[in-house]
C-alpha cells in the first residue's frame, strides 16, 4: 500500500469522523432551541396575562416606590361620589380620607394595617398615573407628584347609604347586584368600623371583646345557613327531575318525621294540601323535606355547584366558598335538613344574591365585579371592565317558571309586604335557625321588577327572627330607592 | 449609592433642583428605551450576520456590534453615575472599557479564525452583568472586575495549552479521578451557602469546585466515549459519571447535579448515536428526581415554591415570588437603572440576576439576554458540527450543553417556568468561580475550533501538494502530525518546537 493511498484513506476516515454524530448534534440543538422558545413564550404569557395581578400582591414592596412619585388616586362610586381620596397638607404630608366613614368600610377597604377591599384589589392602578406625558413633565418641573388614576366602582352610593341605614344597628349584610351584568351595586356588612381612624382603633378591633368581627366583610366572607331561601334550589332540582312537577302534592300536618328527625313548619302551622308553588310561597318545611329525600343527591349537588357552591365566587375580591356537602352517603335526616336550608349547608350573602341574580338574568350567571373602569385624572379611560358570563345555569323557560313561583312568595306568601310596590317583585324569605335555642337569622333574596329585573338583592339580619319581619323591609327600601316607589 | 443623597448633592452644586431633577429623570427615562433598542439591534445582528457570504459586510457587522456594546455600556454607566455621583463608577467604567477593548482586540489575534459573534457575545454578557452588579453593590462589581480581567488575560494562553497537549483524549482516568477528588473535597473542607454545601475557602476567596470540575468532567466523558467501543466500556464510564452526579446530590448542589447529568446523557447520545441511551437515561433521571423529591425536604421546598409561591410567600415561595414581583413591576421597558428595588430580590446579583435585569432594564432587554445566550449555543453547536476529531466534537458539544442548560435552569427558575435550582447566569451573574469557568469554557471551544480549522487546512494543503511521500511523517499518525505542523506553522518562535 503506497503512502498516497494511506493518506487518502486517512482523509476519508477523517471526513467520516467529522460527520459521525452530527445528526444527533443537530437534534439536540433543535430540542434546546424549542425548549428556550417555550420558556420565552412562558415569560411573555406571564407579562401579558398574569403580571398585573401578581404585582398587586401586598407583599410587593414596589408599591411604596410608586407612592413616592404618584399621589394615590381616588375611588369613586358609579354616581360620581368620592369614596376614597388622598388629601395633601401644606407640608406635603398625604392622608387617605374616606368621606363616607363607616358606610363603605368593607367594600372600599382601607390602606392601613394591610390593605383590603378595592384599595387592595386596585392598589397598583391607583398608584399609576396616566396623565398625559406633557402634563407629567410639567408637574415634575414644578416639583409636584403626578395624580394617580381614578378607580370608578360599580357601587351606587345612594343605594349603599340606604342599605347601611336600613340595617341600622343590627348585625348582618346586604348585597345588591345588577343581574344583567354582575355589577355589585351595594355591599354592606355590619358591625363596621371607620377606616379613617382604623389605626387608632386597631387593637380594640383585633381584640374584639364583643365578638363583633367588625373587620370581617360578612357579605363575601360570612358563612350562614341559607334557611328557607335554599328551597329555591330544592324546587329547581325537583323540577329538573320531575317534568310533571305541577302535579306535585303534599299534605302538611305541621310536622313530619324524616329518618327519625322531626321537621316542623314555622310555628307548627298546618299548611294542609300544598303543591310545589304554594309550598314555596308558604315555605312549607315538611313539603320540602319530603321533596328533598326523594331527590337524586348527585344531581342535586351538581345543580348547587353549578350555581357556585363549593367554588370561589369569581371576581377578584376575597371571599369564602359556600358549602354544599350532601353526598350519596348522607342519611335521610341530613338530606331532609339540607332540603330546607338547614343541615351543614352554608352560604355567603353574596352567593345568595348571585342565585337570585342568575334566575333574574334568564339563568345566565354573570361574574360579580366591583370596578367598572379606571380613568386618568383628565378623564381618559385607561381600562374598562366588561361584564363576563360565568356560566349558563338554567334555561330561560325554567328561569321563568321558578320566577313565577317566587312571585307567589310575594303575592300570597311570606313576603307579602312587598305587594304594595308599584312593580312585581319575586323573592324568597328565610328564617335560618343556627343554635339549639332556636334563634334565627332573617333572610330575604329576590329581584325586581320580576319581568325585566334591574336589581337582585340578598339581605341577612343576624339573630333577628323571621325573614318576613326583619329582612323583607330592608329589601323593600332597597327596591324603593333603586326603582322608585 | 443613595439616590436621595445624590439628588441633594446635585441640588447644592447646581442650585435649581427641579431642572436637575427633570434632566435626571429625562436621561433615565429616555436611556432605558435607547438601551433596549440598541440591545435589540445587537441581538438582531447575532442571528443575521451569517446571511450571505460577503466577508466585508460581516466584518462591518462585527465592528458595529462592538460599537453597540460600548454605547450601551456608556449609557448605563452614565445613568449609574448620575444616580450616585460616585467617582468609583467612573473608575470602574474606565477599567471596564480597557478590559473590553483589550479582549476585543487581542482575542481575534490569538484565536485566529475564531467565532467573532461568540467573542462579542462574551463581552456583551460580561458588560451587562457588570453594570447590574455595579448597580446592586459596588464592592462586588470591583471583585467581579478583577476576576474577569484575570481570566480574560489567562484565556489568551488556552490555545497554546491545547496545542501543547494534543493528546488530551488519553488522560480519561486522570480527569475522572481529579474531578471526583475535587468534588469530594467539599465534604472535608466545605462550607454551606444557601443550603448547599458546595463551597471551599482559600484565604478570602470562596470557590465552588463544581464550577471548575464541570470542564474536566466533559473532558473525562468525551475522552472515554471517544474510545468506548463495547457496551462494557459504556457501562464503566456511565458509572463514573453517575458518581460525579451522586456526590453533587449529596452536597445538595442540585443545579450542578442536573447540569452534569444532562451533559453526560447528551455526550453519550451523540457518541453512540443511539436514542435509546438518551431516553433510558432521561427515564432513570425522572425516577431519581421523584425519589429525591420524597427523600429530601429541600427538593420538596423547591417544588412547593414552583407550584404555588403565593400561598407560601413568606416561606418556600419567598424567592420566586420576589423574582416575579420584580419582573412584573419592571414591565417590558423596566423601571430604569437605579429606579427599581432589585435589592428586595434574594441573591439578586447571582442566582436571580435575570429578575434584577428584567426589573430595571426591562423584560425586552432580559429576553435579548436569553437570545444572546442562545446565539452562543448555536455557534457552539456549529463549531461542534465542524470538528473532525471526535474528542473535540464531543468536548465542544458537552461544554455547549453545560452552558446552555445552566442558562435554562437559572432563567427558568427566575420566571417560575421550572423549580429554581440556584445556579448562576453564565458571564452575567456575580461570582468568581462562575465567571472564570465560563470564560475558560468559551476559550476552550474557541481554541479547539481554531485548531480544527488549521488541521483541516493542513490536510487540504497536503492534498494539493500532491502525493510526495515525506519520510519523517510516515512514522506518525496523521492527526498528531497535523497538530505538530500546525504548531510549527503558527509560531515561528523556537520555543514552539519539540
Amino acid at each position: 500500500m503506497s503512502a498516497g493511498q494511506r493518506r487518502d484513506g486517512a482523509n476519508a476516515r477523517m471526513e467520516r469522523d467529522r460527520k459521525r454524530g452530527n445528526r444527533q448534534v443537530i437534534a439536540v440543538a433543535y430540542c434546546v432551541v424549542l425548549v428556550f422558545l417555550g420558556m420565552i413564550g412562558y415569560l411573555v404569557r406571564f407579562m401579558v396575562c398574569d403580571s398585573s395581578e401578581v404585582i398587586n400582591n401586598p407583599a410587593n414592596k414596589r408599591q411604596e416606590l410608586l407612592a413616592e412619585r404618584v399621589v394615590r388616586g381616588d375611588i369613586v362610586s358609579s354616581d360620581g361620589k368620592v369614596l376614597a381620596t388622598t388629601e395633601t397638607d401644606k407640608n406635603g404630608k398625604e392622608t387617605r380620607v374616606y368621606p363616607y366613614k363607616n358606610e363603605f368600610c368593607h367594600v372600599v377597604g382601607r390602606v392601613w394595617n394591610s390593605k383590603t377591599g378595592i384599595e387592595r384589589e386596585q392598589s397598583f392602578p391607583l398608584l399609576t398615573s396616566h396623565v398625559n406625558p406633557f402634563k407629567q413633565l410639567a408637574n415634575q418641573l414644578q416639583g409636584q407628584k403626578n395624580q394617580g388614576d381614578i378607580v370608578v366602582s360599580t357601587l351606587n352610593a345612594r343605594l349603599q347609604q340606604v342599605a347601611y341605614e336600613a340595617l341600622g344597628n343590627q348585625k348582618g349584610a346586604v348585597v345588591a347586584i345588577e343581574p344583567a351584568t354582575g355589577k355589585i351595586l351595594a355591599m354592606v356588612s355590619k358591625p363596621d368600623y371607620d377606616p379613617n381612624t382604623v389605626r387608632q382603633q386597631w387593637d380594640d378591633l383585633v381584640e374584639d371583646s364583643q365578638g363583633d368581627s367588625a373587620l370581617l366583610n360578612r357579605a363575601t366572607q360570612g358563612l350562614y345557613p341559607p334557611g328557607s331561601t335554599f328551597k329555591i334550589l330544592t324546587a329547581l332540582e325537583y323540577m329538573r327531575e320531575n317534568p310533571s312537577y305541577s302535579k306535585y302534592q303534599y299534605n302538611c300536618q305541621g310536622s313530619d318525621n324524616f329518618g327519625g328527625n322531626v321537621i316542623r313548619c314555622y310555628n307548627g302551622e298546618r299548611h294542609g294540601t300544598v303543591d310545589l308553588k304554594s309550598s314555596l310561597a308558604h315555605s312549607c318545611n315538611g313539603s320540602f323535606a319530603h321533596i328533598g329525600v326523594g331527590l337524586n343527591r348527585t344531581s342535586y349537588r351538581k345543580l348547587c355547584e353549578s350555581f357556585g357552591f363549593n367554588q370561589s365566587v369569581g371576581g377578584s375580591f376575597a371571599s369564602s366558598k359556600s358549602q354544599f356537602v350532601l353526598s350519596k352517603k348522607s342519611d335521610v335526616a341530613e338530606v331532609a335538613q339540607t332540603a330546607i336550608g338547614q343541615g351543614k349547608t352554608t352560604i355567603t350573602p353574596l352567593q345568595n344574591a348571585l342565585i337570585s341574580a342568575t334566575i333574574a338574568n334568564d339563568g345566565v350567571q354573570m361574574t360579580p365585579y366591583l370596578v367598572d373602569r379606571i380613568e386618568s385624572v383628565d378623564g381618559t379611560i385607561v381600562k374598562k371592565y366588561e361584564p363576563e358570563v360565568r356560566r349558563k345555569v338554567l334555561s330561560q323557560k325554567r328561569s321563568n317558571q321558578i320566577t313565577g313561583m317566587m312571585r307567589s312568595v310575594v303575592s300570597d306568601g311570606t313576603a307579602g309586604s312587598l305587594k304594595n310596590l308599584s312593580y312585581p317583585v319575586a323573592g324568597k324569605t328565610g328564617t335560618a335557625e343556627f343554635d339549639a335555642q332556636g334563634t334565627s337569622h332573617a333572610w330575604f333574596v329576590g329581584f325586581a321588577p320580576a319581568a325585566s329585573p334591574k336589581i337582585a338583592v340578598s339581605v341577612i339580619v343576624e339573630g333577628a327572627g323571621t325573614g318576613s319581619q326583619y329582612a323583607v323591609p330592608i329589601a323593600s327600601r332597597l327596591f324603593e330607592e333603586y326603582l322608585g316607589n | 449609592m443613595d439616590k436621595q443623597g445624590a439628588a441633594e448633592k446635585l441640588q447644592q452644586l447646581l442650585g435649581n433642583v427641579n431642572a436637575v431633577g427633570v434632566a435626571h429623570s429625562v436621561v433615565v427615562e429616555l436611556s432605558k428605551y435607547i438601551i433596549i433598542f440598541l440591545f435589540a439591534l445587537y441581538t438582531w445582528h447575532c442571528f443575521t450576520v451569517f446571511i450571505g457570504r460577503d466577508k466585508e459586510r460581516k466584518e462591518r457587522v462585527y465592528q458595529h456590534q462592538i460599537k453597540l456594546i460600548f454605547t450601551i455600556h456608556f449609557i448605563c454607566s452614565l445613568v449609574l453615575f448620575l444616580n450616585s455621583l460616585n467617582i468609583q463608577i467612573v473608575l470602574l467604567y474606565v477599567l471596564q472599557v480597557v478590559l473590553f477593548l483589550f479582549v476585543s482586540k487581542s482575542y481575534p489575534f490569538v484565536y485566529e479564525g475564531m467565532s467573532r459573534v461568540v467573542l462579542n457575545n462574551m463581552i456583551m454578557l460580561l458588560m451587562t452583568g457588570m453594570v447590574m452588579i455595579e448597580r446592586l453593590d459596588i464592592a462586588s462589581a470591583v471583585r467581579q472586575m478583577i476576576f474577569a480581567a484575570a481570566i480574560c488575560v489567562l484565556g489568551l494562553f488556552i490555545p497554546y495549552i491545547i496545542e501543547k497537549f494534543s493528546y488530551f483524549d488519553i488522560f480519561g482516568w486522570f480527569y475522572a479521578i481529579a474531578g471526583l477528588l475535587l468534588l469530594a473535597l467539599v465534604f472535608v473542607i466545605g462550607e454551606e451557602h444557601y443550603g448547599a454545601k458546595n463551597w471551599i475557602s482559600i484565604g478570602s476567596f470562596a470557590l465552588q469546585p463544581s464550577e471548575f470540575v464541570k470542564i474536566i468532567y466533559v473532558f473525562f466523558a468525551a475522552a472515554f466515549l471517544t474510545r468506548a467501543e463495547k457496551f462494557k466500556d459504556i457501562v464503566l464510564v456511565t458509572v463514573v459519571a453517575a458518581a460525579h452526579v451522586l456526590i453533587l446530590v449529596l452536597e445538595r448542589d442540585l443545579g450542578a447535579a442536573l447540569i452534569y447529568f444532562i451533559t453526560y446523557l447528551v455526550i453519550l447520545y451523540v457518541s453512540t448515536e443511539r436514542l435509546i441511551y438518551l431516553l433510558s437515561g432521561l427515564l432513570c433521571g425522572s425516577g431519581a428526581a421523584v425519589a429525591a423529591y420524597h427523600l429530601f425536604t429541600h427538593v420538596q421546598n423547591r417544588v412547593i415554591a414552583w407550584r404555588d409561591p403565593w400561598s407560601t410567600i413568606d416561606a418556600q415561595g419567598y424567592q420566586v415570588a420576589r423574582s416575579l414581583f420584580a419582573l412584573g413591576t419592571g414591565g417590558w421597558f423596566g423601571m430604569g437603572l437605579g429606579e427599581g428595588m432589585p435589592g428586595t430580590i434574594p441573591v439578586a446579583s447571582s442566582d436571580f440576576i435575570f429578575s434584577a435585569i428584567g426589573e430595571e432594564l426591562g423584560v425586552f432587554f432580559a429576553i435579548c439576554v436569553i437570545l444572546v445566550e442562545i446565539s452562543c449555543f448555536v455557534m457552539f453547536v456549529n463549531i461542534a458540527l465542524k470538528m473532525t476529531r471526535r474528542f473535540y466534537k464531543l468536548t465542544a458539544l458537552g461544554l455547549a450543553v453545560e452552558f446552555i442548560f445552566q442558562v435554562f435552569l437559572t432563567v427558568g427558575g427566575a420566571i417560575k417556568f421550572i423549580p429554581s435550582t440556584g445556579v448562576t447566569l453564565p458571564l452575567v451573574s456575580y461570582g468568581g468561580s462562575s465567571v472564570i469557568s465560563t470564560v475558560v469554557l468559551f476559550s476552550i471551544i474557541q481554541g479547539m475550533y481554531v485548531l480544527n480549522r488549521e488541521e483541516a487546512e493542513d490536510s487540504e494543503d497536503k492534498r494539493r501538494r500532491g502525493r510526495r511521500p515525506q519520510e519523517e511523517e510516515e512514522a506518525e499518525l496523521p492527526q498528531q502530525k497535523n497538530v505538530r505542523r500546525t504548531a510549527e506553522r503558527r509560531r515561528k518562535r523556537p520555543d514552539g518546537e519539540r
